[in-house]
């Protein structure tokens, strides 16, 4: 996979069956955001050989909106602002096949209901984008979920806030997700099946993701790229 | 009072050739002054289905709801001129003229008679306009309505409108100014003058809604005293040939407040010169200029300035504009003039094209590429800037709305 003509991915094969969710790890620039931007269908992030299926049919050449149309959802790490566009349209938008999305119940449990009208993360802090943008994951109700930190940015009560509902959506309807963490303080609150180690564009270490945190504090990313667990 | 006329009179004269500093110089005498034989509704009731449309595209609503007056003039012919409260007066400049000599003494302060050659033009060829007054302590909840119509083909409309809010009054007024005309070039100049003495409030909104072959040359002034609030709005979003206008407030009270609020859309051949100017003469005076910008292959020339005379003073300028097409033109000229220390003056000006970061990011929430950027124009052109009342609000979103309709 090439953005700008340079490769940041290559001969990486991952798979994830209904209801997995995969923690994926790896130093900064390892690729991660590039992975999870290429399965979402931004174009600069090109897929030049293999494919990406979701529910048994090819996702390439297909747009980013047909893509979360056909159920996959991403929580972004840094969004842009969105100036003049307020967050409840977008959520209308988001929800209009999502016949049971309780619109003000759970803004309000992710304390957004004073943002739904306000321009899409203008001045919002770290967490407030975050939350807002979980608000718009559960509007969308995805099938698979791709988190782009979800932690960064946030304070530790919301992390625990934040994390619980994660927790509980993933756990909801058999949906599979796919998170990006550092720190891994999400996984004292969601059930992960794997983790495993993006570097020099490959999968390396695919086990327990807490073990796998634990031995990158200890011996760092290095290890990782030996390591045959 | 005829020695004040002939004066006036004898400067426009002087200046009648005179080039404005900003726009095309547009020669006036390729328009007619006379309609000759146009035949004109008796009343309101009378207008036909297309004028009370183009009517309502510039915000003005001839059943009357929730308004409380409503004048009209077509070309140089007053078809309507009512106040539905007693505290509040509308009928034509002329009319006003003859009744209140006073009045005379507000008639071109605000706005000089020779500034160029359409103040000129407004005042050796003068055709009515209106002339609305608060009187003190009215309080106007209501908008009150202007409707200036250009119908015949070829003509040039001129113009001249006195707003007064005496003391402790509120007023709202919309002036729509458009036309019907399908075929035939037009010229529109008029001239308003606006007087908010001590604690009042006028809210302002301008709509035009031309087309692509005329030509428009506003010319407004206004005079903020002690405590006064001038909102001014202006939106302008359907086809027009070019419009030139550059309205001006002096905060001559203590504590006065002006803000300006533009929304332009410039269309392929459309040529936008808008600004807002505001003199900050009085300390503890405040303004604010916002203007939103898009041009989806127009010319749109955006321009700004404040002049902080005293302190303290405080003032902001912004302009933001988008760039639709690859033939489309935005000039943003913020200028601030500080001429004491202490002032507190500020701009901001950006240009640019939606992002595609915007549009991606939207798209991931299930929006077409469509959608997205209608969206996000949309949100551009969000009146919501303009703290309007609740009840102008959603007469300003209607005719918005009904604008977008045929726009996008």
């Amino acid at each position: 996979m090439n953005i700008g003509g340079k490769e940041v991915v290559g001969g990486l094969n991952l798979k994830l069956s209904r209801g997995d969710v995969m923690v994926l790890l790896g130093q900064n620039g390892s690729g991660k955001t590039s992975l999870i931007m290429a399965i979402m269908g931004f174009p600069s992030y090109e897929v030049t050989k293999g494919d990406i299926l979701f529910k048994g049919a090819s996702l390439l050449g297909m747009s980013i909106d047909k893509r979360a149309q056909l159920g996959i959802g991403i929580l972004f790490q840094r969004p842009p602002t969105v100036r003049g566009v307020k967050l409840r349209q977008v959520l209308e938008s988001a929800a209009s096949r999502n016949k049971g999305f309780d619109l003000g119940k759970t803004a309000d449990a992710l304390s957004m209901t004073d943002f739904l009208d306000r321009d899409m993360n203008f001045g919002f802090s770290g967490g407030e984008m975050k939350r807002s943008e979980l608000l718009q994951v559960i509007a969308q109700d995805p099938e698979l979920v791709l988190f782009d930190e979800p932690e960064s940015g946030v304070d530790l009560e919301n992390v625990g806030l934040m994390s619980k509902i994660i927790g509980n959506f993933l756990g909801t309807g058999g949906r599979t997700g796919l998170i990006i963490t550092h720190t891994g303080y999400i996984l004292d609150y969601i059930k992960a099946d794997t983790g495993c180690v993006l570097s020099d564009g490959l999968l390396h270490c695919v086990k327990d993701p807490k073990k796998i945190i634990q031995d990158i504090r200890k011996y760092g990313y290095g290890k990782c790229l030996t390591c045959k667990g | 009072m005829q020695r004040l006329k002939n004066s006036l009179d004898g400067k426009a004269h002087l200046a009648r050739d005179k080039k404005s500093l900003f726009g095309a110089d547009i020669d006036l005498r390729q328009f007619r002054k006379d309609p000759e034989r146009a035949e004109y509704p008796s009343g309101i009731n009378g207008l036909t289905e297309t004028q009370s449309r183009a009517a309502l595209q510039a915000g003005i609503d001839f059943s009357e709801e929730e308004r409380l007056g409503t004048f009209l003039q077509m070309d140089h012919n007053v078809i309507h001129a009512v106040s539905g409260k007693e505290d509040l007066e509308v009928m034509s400049t002329t009319h006003a003229l003859q009744k209140y000599d006073w009045l005379w003494d507000y008639y071109w302060r605000a706005v000089e008679v020779d500034a160029d050659k359409y103040t000129a033009y407004a005042q050796l060829n003068p055709y009515h306009g209106y002339f609305i007054r608060a009187l003190p302590g009215a309080k106007a909840v209501f908008p009150l309505q202007a409707c200036l119509f250009l119908k015949t083909g070829g003509l040039a409309q001129s113009v001249h409108n006195i707003i007064i809010a005496e003391e402790n009054s509120e007023l709202q007024v919309i002036t729509g100014c458009t036309t019907d005309t399908v075929r035939g070039s037009g010229m529109h100049i008029g001239i308003s003058e606006i007087y908010i003495k001590k604690n009042a409030k006028v809210t302002f909104t301008m709509i035009h809604n031309w087309q692509e072959d005329i030509a428009v040359r506003p010319r407004t002034g206004t005079i903020v005293e002690e405590n006064g609030v001038f909102l001014s709005n202006y939106i302008c979003l359907k086809p027009v040939k070019d419009i030139q206008m550059y309205p001006k407030a002096v905060l001559a009270g203590r504590n006065a407040l002006a803000r300006y609020n533009s929304i332009l859309y410039a269309h392929p051949g459309s040529t936008l010169d808008v600004g807002s100017r505001v003199n900050l003469s009085a300390q503890g005076s405040r303004a604010e200029i916002i203007a939103r910008a898009i041009s989806h292959n127009g010319t749109i020339i955006s321009r700004g300035n404040l002049r902080g005379e005293v302190a303290p003073v405080k003032a902001h300028l912004e302009c933001r504009g988008l760039i639709m097409g690859n033939k489309g033109n935005i000039y943003a000229i913020p200028e601030l003039e500080g001429c004491q220390e202490g002032v507190d003056m500020s701009h901001e000006a950006a240009v640019g094209k939606i992002a595609k970061e915007e549009i991606e990011y939207l798209m991931a929430r299930g929006l077409s590429a469509d959608e997205a950027q209608s969206a996000i124009v949309r949100g551009f052109l969000d009146v919501s800037i303009m703290g309007l009342p609740d009840a102008l609000k959603q007469e300003v979103d209607k005719a918005i709305a009904s604008c977008e309709q045929e726009v996008m």
